[in-house]
């Protein structure tokens, strides 16, 4: 007796369920909310001059657990490096962010963008061009080169943000 | 002319209707079960989602439809066909409105019974033809549950029969021209719907399938248009009993206002709508439950509404 009436019990609150809102986001049209930090597709970004933030140093290819990641790199005329070509293939990457955790110069982001269908799977293949955004994503003042203190064409050492002169060496008497 | 036109119209129209509202019952379960757990269902294709059985039925013929080497192919082919053909039968001496009827049979009732029962057939048999130790575990729990539940099943419209006098089902509808048989048969139309639910193995009593212990039970093996066989069977099993049920208790093609078969496809939408309501909402037995509540409970209240119900007549 007390099993059929929990049955009906069951139905009236299931019955009920008729009246609630709908939990299902209607995909193509609604668009459901996605946090900043999400995981999606992978982006080069720039610094706030708009140079390449990536430094060519191969961490996120090393971090990489699916080794989707290929570069290489190279140095421009004032000893500044950056990659020759960044490839990523997306239809190996697992959106795990190791890439950019392991990114010292916070060039390689992943941004919440997930819509990356095709038809077919060589156009999954992105090059730099494809990577490559033109602002500085999710760190807008942060130059790698002007606070590092390695010296490069336009900069000498000690002259980056907050780094004192150099001290030569021969002057620390006691 | 007409005399020989007159029953294959209506034969077809049976057929067409009968076929139809089971495809349509395929979307009208999905959204229904949509509605009841939060979502939408099927809601893309066409107006409402309504097309969606054209895309299924697409997709299930162009499946390969495959019979496994080590099956009894007779069998194995033949099981699909039975629970169609045994439903549709029973579809013959159904009357959908006072003029829609294939065949008015003074032992309609008994005719129904008789058939629905030759669909556990189509399961025992596909579960044995597969060769498979999960479909022929549905198969035998599908036997043992049809020989439990068709008894009491039987003996619970027994009730309506005393009341009419009659197993013609166009007189058990006339006969409720007054007050619905649902109302003095209360008992009867309770325990003829658990053993309806039971009779076409829908959940909760779908131990025959129990996609969680048996894979598929039955149609483990089934593939492609066999497949889809088995669940057109299903629909029109749950139309069948929908029907009986409208037909026995709630005044089959009686209303006001509507056309007669207006009002019986609305009401035997609304029982259906009850069979998916039960589905939505409650888990399954186990078998030893399941024979349990069967031998031990509704049986005994089934014959006690048949004892009560012939004194009541007999008085």
């Amino acid at each position: 007796m007390n099993a059929i009436l929990s049955s009906l019990r069951s139905m009236l609150h299931i019955f009920l369920h008729a009246f609630r809102r709908r939990e299902t986001v209607q995909y193509p049209e609604e668009r459901p909310s996605i946090p900043p930090r999400w995981r999606g597709r992978i982006v080069l970004t720039r610094d706030p001059d708009g140079e390449e933030r990536c430094v060519a140093c191969y961490l996120c290819s090393v971090a990489c657990p699916v080794d989707c990641i290929a570069l290489q790199a190279t140095e421009d005329e004032h000893g500044r490096r950056f990659p020759d070509f960044f490839r990523i293939n997306f239809s190996r990457c697992i959106f795990c962010g190791f890439c950019e955790e392991a990114c010292p110069t916070y060039a390689i982001q992943l941004i919440p963008d997930f819509e990356m269908g095709e038809y077919d799977r060589t156009n999954l293949v992105y090059e730099k061009e494809h990577l490559l955004i033109s602002g500085p994503g999710k760190y807008p003042d942060y130059n790698f080169y002007r606070v590092a203190g390695l010296a490069i064409g336009g900069k000498d050492k000690g002259e980056a943000e907050r780094e004192d002169p150099p001290v030569d060496l021969l002057d620390l008497m006691p | 002319m007409s005399g020989v036109l007159a029953p294959l119209v209506n034969i077809v129209l049976v057929l067409g209707i009968m076929l139809n509202l089971a495809a349509f019952l395929i979307w009208y379960e999905r959204r229904l079960l949509g509605l009841w757990q939060d979502r939408y269902g099927p809601n893309r294709v066409g107006p409402f989602g309504l097309l969606q059985i054209l895309a299924d039925m697409i997709k299930i013929f162009f499946k390969e439809d495959w019979v496994p080497p080590f099956a009894d192919r007779t069998v194995f082919v033949l099981a699909p066909m039975v629970i169609i053909a045994a439903v549709l039968m029973s579809f013959s001496v159904m009357p959908l409105s006072p003029d829609i009827w294939v065949a008015d049979s003074n032992v309609g009732l008994l005719f129904i019974l008789a058939m629905s029962s030759m669909t556990v057939y189509a399961a025992v048999l596909g579960g044995w033809a597969s060769n498979n130790k999960y479909a022929l575990l549905g198969g035998l729990r599908s036997a043992a549950q049809m020989v439990s539940y068709e008894v009491f099943m039987g003996i619970a419209l027994m009730g309506v029969v005393v009341l009419t006098g009659s197993f013609r089902l166009i007189d058990v509808v006339d006969r409720q021209a007054g007050l619905w048989n649902c109302v003095p048969q209360l008992l009867g139309l309770l325990i003829f719907a658990v053993a309806g639910v039971a009779e076409t193995k829908r959940t909760p009593f779908d131990l025959p399938e129990a996609e969680s212990e048996l894979v598929a039970g039955y149609h483990t093996e089934y593939s492609g248009m066999k497949f889809g066989m088995f669940f057109v069977g299903e629909y029109l099993g749950v139309t069948l009993i929908s029907a009986l049920t409208v037909i026995l208790y709630f005044g089959g093609w009686r209303g006001p206002l509507l056309p007669p078969i207006v009002w019986f496809f609305a009401k035997t939408l609304v029982v259906i709508a009850i069979f998916i309501l039960l589905r939505a909402s409650l888990p399954r037995p186990r078998f030893d439950q399941l024979m349990a509540y069967g031998w031990k409970l509704l049986l005994p209240l089934a014959l006690l509404n048949l004892l009560v119900t012939g004194a009541v007549v007999l008085r």
